[in-house]
């Protein structure tokens, strides 16, 4: 009790835990546990045969971070910035930091820009983007999506039928404009 | 190749990709044999993650086989069976010097603040991950380490990130002998680290979730206590009460950005995408730990603001500590572990589904169906 000096009581020993748990104390000597201290200084640890590595070789113009002295020598380069995506993208990181709101918030715009262009992009294409497999949700009829809600009190169901949605809008939206703009170019013809 | 890809919120699927080439002298090219989705990965599959390009192949947790090695890798060769930590490192860097694997400051342009990690967005470097046939892994010579004759490689899987992480967390908590520990979420991180607690010596575990089947397994692989907090009116206030008002010595936060529990915190966090992530069980944490206690953040969070309750982690003097886990520090400890039978990771796995499959594997695993806990991929070639 936080109101006495004594520490409540645990319910077992040490050596009753020792008896029921496999393992139990092994690294309870800190001195046994890897992370401790958190650092460390051993420059030979990691097997690097190198001071600084070789540089990779830019073969596309990569964005970095400002916050960075210059392009680090080794990068991914699975998705090269691309259409108006691409343009908010390097914008962002040509102008903000890391630490700038900003930033994120406009990487974020470019992630749901991305998505609508790629998406229109993949029409043109013989995979065109299908919402149904690619959302897997068949999966709730062959891997009991029902049962698996009723089951428990889980407290997601409160926000999960928003997925859907989430999903949907833009299918939905751009599905009304199309037939908006189709309606409107036939009615012209007509006249 | 056959390869997971992105292709905006909750919509992935699989398709052909070419097949990844060496790209700097220190690389080697992995055909990967088993992949695992993690929590982690979520957050990218909902959209939360800013720089998520439509296209990247997702995957931090593989193992497989060396098919091709860059002109500078002296310790791999082709046909080693090798497991990649889920952190991209250099091994030189100031951060690296010091054993901040995670921290590496060499492989990452997008940003300082996170190191790289490979199929993790370009804010984590815009790698390409291992779900899927091939995968390209930098620093060969660093990262990646041969798989023990004696280690099952659904064990060795799991090692890349989800047990390490755990066994990180549990250290991070600075746990002595007698402890009550607390873990926040009982997934495959808060499993492992309930059961890293007790190697450190831990008095007395508990879990907290919403998902009975999670607790279940908390139970049974974890010899936790377990609380459903949809069952409690205030779980923290059930948290005082277990600890006869003190509060846990060490609580650790093992769900990260979606986190569930306050309606709002989520909506705005993880729909609206307004908060960096929704810290409901970071807050809960700060509330149930003991003044002068220790908060372990394992859970990963985005890189905006979120309404973390700072001023009563400093009015209880708390220590807050986290990091992403440094993966191959923990390895040889882990190991003997693992070959003692103290900990046999594979045991949480609920389901293996094809790379076929892999838009069902993300959906079950995001709408918890089927009592799924860990799911492991399996790549057409493997």
């Amino acid at each position: 009790m936080p109101y006495t000096p004594d520490k409540p009581k645990l319910a077992e020993t040490s050596d009753e835990l020792r008896a029921r748990i496999p393992g139990w104390g092994v690294d309870l000597d800190p001195k046994d546990r890897p992370s401790v201290p958190r650092e460390r200084f051993d420059p030979n640890l990691g097997g690097a045969h190198w001071e600084f590595p070789e540089r990779q070789p830019e073969t596309f113009p990569r964005e970095r971070s400002i916050e960075h002295r210059f392009l680090t020598p080794v990068f991914g380069t699975a998705c090269p910035p691309k259409g108006l995506s691409g343009v908010i993208r390097r914008y962002s990181y040509r102008r903000y930091s890391e630490g700038r709101a900003a930033h994120w918030l406009l990487l974020l715009a470019a992630d749901r820009v991305d998505t609508v262009e790629s998406t229109l992009r993949s029409f043109l294409t013989r995979h065109p983007d299908n919402p149904v497999t690619e959302t897997g949700v068949v999966s709730e009829v062959t891997h009991h999506g029902l049962a698996s809600r009723l089951r428990s009190r889980r407290v997601d169901k409160a926000h999960q039928p928003l997925d859907p949605i989430i999903v949907a809008a833009p299918w939905v939206l751009a599905g009304g404009a199309a037939y908006l703009a189709v309606r409107k170019v036939a009615r012209s013809r007509r006249r | 190749m056959r390869a997971m890809v992105y292709r905006g919120p909750y919509r992935v699927r699989v398709q052909e990709k070419d097949r990844p080439v060496i790209e700097h002298p220190n690389d080697a090219i992995v055909r990967v044999t088993r992949a695992a989705i993690c929590g982690s990965d979520l957050h990218l599959y909902h959209g939360m993650m800013p720089d998520t390009r439509v296209g990247q192949t997702f995957g931090h947790e593989f193992v497989g086989v060396v098919d091709e090695v860059g002109p500078s890798v002296r310790n791999l060769k082709p046909g080693d069976r090798v497991m990649v930590p889920f952190n991209v490192y250099c091994g030189s860097c100031f951060f690296c010097a010091r054993g901040l694997y995670s921290n590496c400051h060499n492989v990452n342009p997008n940003a300082t603040a996170v190191g790289g990690i490979y199929g993790y967005s370009h804010t984590c470097g815009g790698y390409d991950g291992g779900q899927a046939e091939y995968v390209r892994v930098p620093f060969a010579d660093v990262g990646p380490s041969l798989i023990p004759e004696w280690m099952d490689e659904e064990d060795a899987v799991l090692l890349t990130d989800a047990l390490a992480t755990g066994y990180f967390g549990a250290q991070l908590g600075d746990i002595v002998e007698g402890d009550v520990v607390a873990v926040f979420g009982a997934g495959p991180v808060g499993l492992y680290a309930a059961k890293s607690a007790w190697l450190m010596g831990a008095g007395r575990v508990i879990v907290i979730d919403h998902l009975d089947y999670r607790l279940e397994k908390a139970a049974s692989f974890a010899h936790a206590e377990t609380f459903n907090f949809a069952e409690y009116d205030d779980i923290v206030v059930q948290m005082k009460k277990t600890t006869d008002h003190l509060g846990a010595d060490v609580v650790i936060d093992a769900v990260g950005a979606e986190a569930d529990g306050n309606f709002l915190q989520h909506v705005t966090a993880t729909k609206l995408k307004l908060q960096g992530g929704s810290p409901i069980a970071l807050n809960w944490a700060i509330d149930s730990v003991r003044k002068g206690g220790t908060v372990s953040v394992m859970g990963a969070y985005g890189p905006m603001f979120s309404a973390v309750k700072f001023g009563d982690a400093m009015n209880k003097g708390l220590t807050l500590r986290m990091n992403q886990c440094p993966v191959k520090r923990q390895w040889p400890r882990l190991f003997e572990h693992i070959r003692n039978g103290y900990l046999k990771p594979s045991d949480i796995v609920t389901h293996r589904i094809p790379l076929e499959h892999i838009a069902e594997a993300y959906h079950i695993f995001s709408a918890k169906l089927d009592g799924c806990i860990k799911p492991l991929i399996v790549p057409t070639a493997a």
